[in-house]
């Protein structure tokens, strides 16, 4: 019997669970049943769709999407149960008895091709002048059943205009299908809840709050629901002919830098399959496109661990060696916009828990338009930042108005992999057949520890290296630097290290048990901060939140689809890489220590560096005028 | 608006028929959990909302459900277009469908029964209210019903919103909840998985307060009227071209003719039995009998003379359906709107036959592929209407006429 635990969530938009035996071979714990004439075991409460694909049974799926609760509201997988009066979705239906099922019936195919009929006849627009062309759901699916006209017409206006009141997500509404996966992801995968359906029959549309706009509503830019849009309804808001332009006009310098997390996911644009990682060929790749300056982002992933690292032993001993109680701890984390905006709507009482660094994008920004402009004396008003970024977020990020101490914007454009691969094809180049070449001088050699910020809990990974070597002159104890606890996708980890033989600088943490929490998706951070409201954070120290499910490797801004399997391999490239680089920890960089001892002089969290590189949050709360 | 609860003037065999408040509770409780089930069983007694699946089989299911708490619910959010016989039950006959949740919060173990009523029936809720206070001074409501120890059971009445979808039950348990009211998946189904997700039953009101006659006077007694697969009289909610419409309790197995007698119709072309998602019976076809095995009903009756123009019938429940449907399923939602283009196609005479033929298969598609009943019965009307009046329709409207030669 499923009970429901959080009844938040409508039972329809909810998986059904039967309660599966976990001995499979248990009497009653597994059912035989028949699909097209082929015997199959599953264990009780298999979904037909399940059983399907185990069996190499090809069910094709609309709303289904393996991140999501269930839906069947598209209707496209319908199968015959005999027995049954009407035809069942294989995605919703859970086996629980020896039923036999028909997937290719003339019912069923007929039905199918129906339901793809409706869905295009009010579909605006036709797909050589759609975005997605070529990576469309609703496209394959018309392919797949042989579509080859309109039987029920076909829409000549769009119905709704198009929202692109917000600086990261654009929605189209005229292109949208009403799978509502973009509802479940907001609801309840992130647990934001800004999007649902309005209105009722054939004037449901999907919206937010009274239908304003996106950029008067809660949203958090985190773009997890363009990542699940089968079809063109959501977007990025894409700034590459503004980029373009900038590259066309030789008056600017334009420098791009480049996260790891968009390098191990965008081969996947060029068909490549998911978990290779192509930072050297895109190197090449963005020279040949006309960018002045290829950067990598790791470099101040480095810097950001060096100032959040130092501010977190700047908290600790103001709370054990000053006994001052105002500090704030556990210090949370900072570099995932998404997540900040998140805790600035939904949790504004707890802003001051927030390390005050910027991301690593910011930071870079803050360098390149100060510290760069002085040493190639080209002046900042003419420098063209570009940040390519896993993330939908980051582009509200670098238009936030106060990420300007330098007296410039600091980052200009915030560019996704799915618009990075866009402008790489549109300059004719194939990207795996680019030859390798590394990044600029001097911020291009980076530690192991910025490149791993791209898998959830690698923030914490890297810091740990740092702080850890930092108050105890040794080595993390963890084989080949590789902190497990920190690793996986577990939603919510936990894990501790103790901190012994302390340096003296750093006595007064002798024997501290250093704990850290690591949380991905904002689902996740919802329930980390309720346990911070009940009190139970209390002996915890640092804790690490990214917006996006998997970290930034499963960002918005990531190449569509994107999946558990996906962000898995995706991991498994950014660690790898990471072992092969011959420095591994942030303040082992030596152009780190370079710009420590020649700009940012007065050392971490100085004052300079609480002027370029650190900021504040804005107090939003959920209630927007 | 005045509301009479006492000088009921109708009768009829079953429903209106004698029956003093608590009678059945108290018969019920001699009874025992078992031999209500029994009398049940043996009434053969189907859901009266129009889906007809039995009452026994639903309550047993839920009986038998292992669960900390069960529900019961009485949808009355009498919605279908016609249909008024539920508010005539909760304004006359309070008692019957009062007593019929007691006795079935008692068979099931439940503890906690909740009327959905429509939203447009606020007016009765003081009423109503009361006649609860009333039941609960009189120990028919509250703790140890009438002495049973551990026999504990209240009602509560919450109001619906004015959505159709909602007479369906998973997408009222969803209303219930606060939630959109959208229909669930199913299976699971609310005697397993149904409020708060607790095992639940959703009857429609004729549906409990035939219970409590069946249980007072026995299943035995309810047979004897009805066919055999319908048992029992069904209440009517006789609308349109006719002398005398209303509420009527007729047994099952009425001819059609035989009602259009009763009621006072001359000059019928159509009856349109079951609302808006039922079926539309020509002239020629008045010997079907109403009941499950040949015109089935929740009880909407609709009577049409010969002065109506069935195209015009048909585009007024199009419409309803395109607002009505919750939107959820791709069938209903745009389906119901495809259907309405092709009879606005048919009205202008700009129509080939394939195209037709085009549109009737897709009314199979919503019928299989839809999620809920809604979809999956709001062809009907296209259907049969097309079928029946197809001379009327296709071959004299517009350029049809010149289309077809014979």
């Amino acid at each position: 019997m499923s009970k429901r635990e959080n009844i938040r969530i409508p039972v329809s938009q909810q998986p059904f669970t039967v309660s599966k035996p976990e001995d499979t071979t248990t009497i009653g714990g597994t059912v035989t049943v028949q699909i097209n004439e082929k015997k199959i075991s599953v264990p009780l409460g298999t979904t037909i769709l399940e059983a399907c694909r185990q069996n190499q049974i090809h069910i094709p799926t609309l709303c289904h999407h393996e991140d999501l609760c269930i839906a069947g509201v598209c209707r496209i997988c319908v199968v015959d149960v005999e027995g049954m009066r009407t035809l069942q979705t294989a995605c919703s239906f859970p086996i629980t008895t020896p039923i036999k099922i028909h997937t290719s019936t003339p019912m069923v195919r007929k039905a199918r091709r129906h339901i793809i009929d409706l869905l295009l006849s009010e579909h605006y627009g036709e797909c050589y002048s759609c975005f997605r062309n070529g990576n469309c759901e609703l496209q394959s699916l018309a392919k797949e059943y042989g579509v080859d006209g309109y039987t029920f017409g076909h829409t000549d206006k769009p119905q709704y205009k198009v929202d692109r009141s917000s600086s990261a997500v654009v929605r189209d509404m005229s292109k949208c299908i009403l799978c509502k996966r973009c509802v479940r992801t907001c609801i309840d995968l992130q647990e934001v809840g800004v999007l649902e359906a309005i209105n009722r029959g054939h004037d449901t549309h999907i919206g937010t709050f009274l239908d304003k706009p996106l950029a008067d509503v809660i949203c958090i830019n985190c773009g997890q629901c363009i990542n699940r849009c089968p079809t063109a309804a959501l977007r990025a808001n894409d700034p590459s002919d503004e980029i373009w332009e900038a590259i066309d006009n030789p008056q600017k310098h334009v420098i791009i830098q480049t996260a790891p997390s968009p390098r191990a996911a965008i081969g996947e644009e060029f068909g490549i399959e998911a978990g290779h990682s192509f930072t050297g060929e895109l190197n090449t790749a963005l020279r040949r496109i006309g960018f002045d300056k290829v950067f990598d982002t790791n470099f101040t992933a480095d810097l950001t661990i060096i100032e959040e690292g130092t501010e977190l032993l700047n908290r600790l001993k103001k709370a054990i060696v000053d006994k001052d109680s105002s500090v704030k701890l556990p210090q949370f984390t900072s570099c995932s916009p998404g997540w900040i905006k998140f805790i600035e709507h939904f949790y504004p009482e707890y802003l001051d828990y927030l390390s005050t660094a910027k991301s690593p994008q910011q930071m870079f920004g803050a360098i390149m338009k100060t510290f760069y402009a002085k040493q190639t004396g080209i002046d900042p008003a003419d420098i063209v930042t570009v940040a390519l970024m896993p993330c939908s977020a980051k582009k509200f990020e670098c238009n936030r108005p106060e990420m300007n101490a330098s007296g410039f914007k600091d980052i200009d454009y915030g560019l996704t992999t799915r618009e990075m691969a866009k402008m790489i094809r549109e300059a004719g180049i194939y990207l795996p057949e680019m030859p390798k070449s590394n990044f600029d001088e001097p911020f291009g050699d980076a530690s192991g520890a910025g490149l791993i910020f791209g898998a959830t809990g690698g923030v914490m990974e890297a810091a740990l290296r740092t702080v850890y070597e930092l108050v105890t002159g040794r080595e993390v104890p963890f084989k080949n630097l590789a902190i497990e606890p920190c690793r996986g996708f577990a939603g919510v980890k936990q894990a501790s290290v103790r901190l012994e033989g302390c340096v003296e600088q750093y006595k007064f943490l002798e024997g501290v048990e250093l704990k850290f929490v690591v949380a991905h998706g904002t689902a996740n951070a919802k329930k980390v901060m309720e346990m911070l409201r009940k009190g139970e954070l209390s002996d915890v120290h640092f804790v690490e939140i990214m917006a996006c499910p998997g970290g930034c490797l499963g960002g918005g801004g990531q190449p569509i689809p994107t999946n558990a399997e996906i962000r898995k391999k995706r991991a498994q490239a950014i660690y790898a890489e990471e072992e092969s680089l011959s420095v591994r920890k942030s303040h082992e960089n030596p152009h780190i220590k370079y710009i420590y001892e020649n700009f940012l002089t007065e050392g971490p969290c100085g004052k300079l560096s609480h002027k370029l590189l650190h900021t504040h949050y804005l107090k939003r709360g959920k209630f927007i005028s | 608006m005045e509301t009479k609860l006492k000088n009921k003037k109708r009768s009829g065999p079953v429903l209106f028929s004698e029956y003093q408040r608590g009678e059945g509770i108290k018969k019920a409780l001699q009874l025992g959990r078992e031999n209500i089930l029994f009398e049940l069983k043996t009434s053969g007694l189907k859901g009266r909302g129009g889906a007809g699946f039995p009452t026994s089989t639903k309550w047993m299911l839920t009986a038998a459900a292992n669960a900390d708490k069960k529900f019961i619910v009485c949808n009355a959010d009498e919605g279908e277009p016609g249909t008024f016989k539920d508010r005539v039950l909760l304004l006359e006959y309070p008692e019957l469908v009062f007593d019929g949740m007691v006795i079935a919060g008692f068979t099931i173990g439940a503890e906690t029964g909740i009327v959905y009523l429509r939203g447009e029936y606020e007016y009765m809720l003081k009423s109503l209210e009361d006649y609860l206070s009333q039941m609960r001074e009189d120990n028919l409501l509250g703790k140890n019903i009438l002495g049973k120890e551990n026999f504990n059971f209240d009602i509560s009445i919450r109001l619906g919103s004015g959505a159709y979808v909602c007479g369906e039950e998973t997408a009222l348990i969803e209303s219930l909840e606060g939630f959109r009211g959208e229909p669930r998946n199913r299976p699971p189904y609310p005697v397993d998985t149904g409020y708060l997700g607790f095992p639940t039953v959703v009857n429609n009101v004729e549906t409990l307060a035939s219970v409590s006659h069946i249980i007072f006077k026995g299943g035995e007694w309810f047979k004897i009227y009805g066919t055999n697969k319908s048992t029992g009289s069904k209440l009517f909610s006789v609308s349109g071209d006719c002398e005398k419409p209303g509420v009527y309790e007729l047994p099952w197995g009425t001819k059609i003719k035989e009602l259009l007698e009763i009621v006072g119709a001359k000059n019928t072309k159509a009856v349109q039995v079951g609302g808006a998602s039922g079926i539309c019976i020509p002239k020629s076809q008045f010997d079907r009998i109403l009941g499950y095995e040949d015109a089935a009903t929740g009880g909407s009756i609709m009577i049409f003379n010969e002065s109506r123009d069935m195209l015009k019938v048909l585009k007024n429940f199009m419409e309803f359906f395109i607002d009505e449907s919750c939107g959820q399923c791709t069938p209903c939602r745009i389906g119901n709107v495809k259907l309405m283009e092709g009879i606005e196609n048919i009205e202008r005479g700009d129509f080939t036959f394939s195209y037709i033929n085009n549109l009737k298969e897709l009314c199979r598609t919503m019928q299989v592929a839809s999620k809920c009943g809604l979809g999956q019965s709001s062809p009907n009307s296209f259907i049969s209407i097309l079928e029946n009046f197809n001379k009327e329709i296709l071959h004299t409207s517009g350029k049809g006429k010149e289309n077809v030669k014979a």
